[in-house]
């Protein structure tokens, strides 16, 4: 087991956002979290490794609780990357070594760089390594924050709708790319997605969060026009076309 | 640099085909040129230091000069040489550092561009400090001597009483920033906030007072290198390198918030912890240099902004290129103030923005290296 969360629940002053989250996933596991704009998908991936203080239930990552690890080990064993990523001026290499930061005490030694590079080598971003962030294409730069994600080493992946900015290509290659990752790795990812297709397709495991409650979770059992028309309240058909499912509003 | 990384991109397509050359060894000679920059600001700041050694209204040979560093000069030229020429130099040079590299933690801890010593506060906080000291407790009074028409009888007290207030302005903000989590631009707001209250204040103040008292205010406000001596240099020393060394051990810290909040949360950064010691530490260095020798304003703002614009944001290079810059630009500044109308010398803060202003908006037009 590479994460299992326990009873998380989380609130704004002025209104609750999720409750009684009850999953796990295991090694290898590409689990999708689906829902409406603001059914708190965003807001789970963050209480997963803190960025966001849960107010009650508990975190467990390779059975430690979040709540009794430093920041720094957490990322060591979370790899996250945010729903929108700041334009610097920064070189990519600069941005993907920036994943070492929980490892690195003084300066980057050379284990770092050798695994910057790697980082680099498996997005395909080796070309890339001395632009600068900001002159990148939006899927250019969906995959340097990636990259850097892997450099940390994690166990987790936290992908925050990775593909929302990207054109059809980029989506495919993307998802792709962390399906290969989780695969290859071992490693686990809880990704936020809004394409149901990209999901179905690439996901092995679902959450559908509805009102910041888990209306769903499990295998591609749960992926029934049923559960979708009623999370989304619309109408759907899931069908297979040269065997990959797709999900089509109607 | 930005043909130069043409080059070496170049470079690699050649020597793809023949060897592997690694991403890692091109990354590498990529930062060594940021290195070459930083020794390039060295030796241009000893050259300058050598220049400001030499300059002066007391007209003495290098000779005369070197003899009096190596301990042999006569009695007239290790008065000016040790007793004022020295201090002056390593004043600028330290003060400099400080200062600018005190802006480029506070652009990075409040996400801010504009974000200085003097746009939190600190400078009129000081101001309003030294104005209380020389006004309402009587630390200025008039003396004639042929370069000062006004001096501060207790240049203590006006130091304390500055140090002390800037750093009044600097808890409220971080108080503040606590109490409510402040976020950057808050923090900002309030300073400007601060800011205004303390002019205000300074204001009231002057209205009630007697000219030579507002004579001698406004010559501590100038900012002056020559007002401290050896004691002052060696606190500021202190003081300063033990900030750039805090500093420099939370550089990855730094480059990681220039990345967004949650990214850097996301690497195991501490964002409180890290922005309240930072914005402390920067403060105080900032304090401490302005209560000691006026208001300098601009080397915090476009020190560090003229080199994130030559070696770019990352805070490995940039908090030493930036403390580097700022050395160099008051120390010009400074030996200019000497110079240009001796034996009269002319307010250094003035000349800090006539000499930075220029260049720095040259470099805004020009834009970032990489073009």
């Amino acid at each position: 087991m590479i994460l299992s969360v326990n009873e998380l629940a989380f609130t704004y002053p002025s209104h609750s956002v999720l409750q009684e989250i009850n999953f796990s996933i295991c090694k290898g596991n590409f689990l999708a979290v689906l829902g409406v704009n603001g059914a708190g998908k965003s807001t789970l991936l963050k209480c997963i490794n803190r960025v966001l203080k849960p107010c009650a239930g508990a975190v467990f990552i390779q059975n430690d609780e979040t709540g009794k690890l430093s920041r720094r080990e957490i990322a060591k064993r979370i790899g996250y990357v945010a729903q929108r990523q700041e334009s610097v001026c920064m070189t990519v290499y600069d941005a993907v070594l920036l994943g070492r930061k929980p490892y690195i005490q003084w300066e980057a030694s050379k284990n770092d760089l050798e695994i910057t590079h790697k980082a680099l080598k498996m997005l395909e971003l080796e070309e890339y390594s001395l632009r600068y962030l900001n002159e990148l294409s939006g899927g250019e730069q969906q995959k340097v924050v990636i990259a850097r994600a892997l450099a940390q080493e994690p166990n987790l992946l936290l992908l925050d709708e990775p593909t929302s900015n990207l054109d059809l290509k980029n989506q495919l290659e993307v998802v792709k790319i962390i399906k290969r990752v989780v695969r290859n790795q071992q490693i686990g990812a809880v990704v936020s997605m809004h394409d149901l297709n990209l999901a179905i397709r690439f996901a092995d495991k679902f959450l559908l969060l509805k009102n910041g409650k888990i209306f769903a979770a499990g295998g591609l059992e749960v992926m029934t026009p049923e559960n979708i028309e009623s999370v989304y309240s619309i109408s759907v058909k899931v069908k297979e076309i040269d065997g990959i499912p797709v999900v089509v509003p109607v | 640099m930005a043909v130069k990384l043409k080059k070496m991109e170049k470079l690699k397509n050649q020597t793809n085909s023949n060897y592997s050359i690694n991403e890692t060894d091109i990354y590498l000679r990529y930062t060594g040129r940021k290195k070459l920059v930083l020794v390039v600001l060295v030796c241009l700041i000893i050259l300058v230091a050598i220049v400001a050694v030499n300059a002066g209204s007391m007209n003495l040979n290098l000779y005369q000069v070197i003899q009096s560093i190596l301990g042999n000069g006569s009695n007239v030229s290790d008065v000016v040489i040790w007793r004022i020429r020295l201090p002056r130099i390593l004043a600028a040079i330290i003060a400099g550092a400080g200062l600018s590299v005190a802006g480029c933690v506070m652009q990075n801890n409040l996400r801010n561009p504009l974000a200085s010593p003097s746009t939190l506060g600190i400078s009129n906080a000081a101001a309003f400090g030294a104005n209380l000291a020389i006004i309402v407790f009587g630390a200025g009074s008039i003396s004639s001597t042929s370069t000062d028409a006004v001096t501060i009888n207790n240049p203590y007290m006006v130091t304390v009483s500055a140090f002390v207030c800037s750093m009044i302005a600097t808890m409220v903000i971080l108080l503040l920033a606590r109490i409510r989590s402040f976020s950057p631009e808050a923090m900002v707001l309030s300073g400007v906030a601060l800011s205004s209250l303390f002019s205000a204040g300074t204001i009231l103040i002057q209205y009630f007072a007697q000219d030579f008292q507002i004579a001698a205010v406004v010559f501590w406000t100038f900012g002056d290198l020559g007002r401290i001596a050896w004691p002052e240099v060696f606190i500021l020393t202190c003081l300063i390198g033990l900030a750039f060394i805090y500093f420099m051990f939370k550089r990855w810290d730094y480059n990681a918030l220039d990345s967004g909040e949650e990214t850097a949360k996301s690497l195991g950064v501490n964002m409180e912890r890290v922005r309240q010691g930072g914005m402390l530490v920067s403060s105080m260095i900032a304090a401490v240099a302005v209560s000691f020798l006026g208001i300098i304003g601009f080397i915090g703002l476009v020190g560090p902004q003229i080199m994130r614009r030559i070696i770019g944001g990352d805070h490995r290079y940039l908090i030493p290129a930036s403390a580097l810059m700022g050395s160099l630009l008051l120390l010009i500044s400074d030996t200019m103030a000497r110079t240009m109308v001796a034996p009269v010398v002319l307010p250094v803060g003035a000349i800090t923005s006539f000499f930075g202003a220029p260049l720095f908006l040259y470099l805004l037009v020009r834009g970032y290296q990489k073009k």
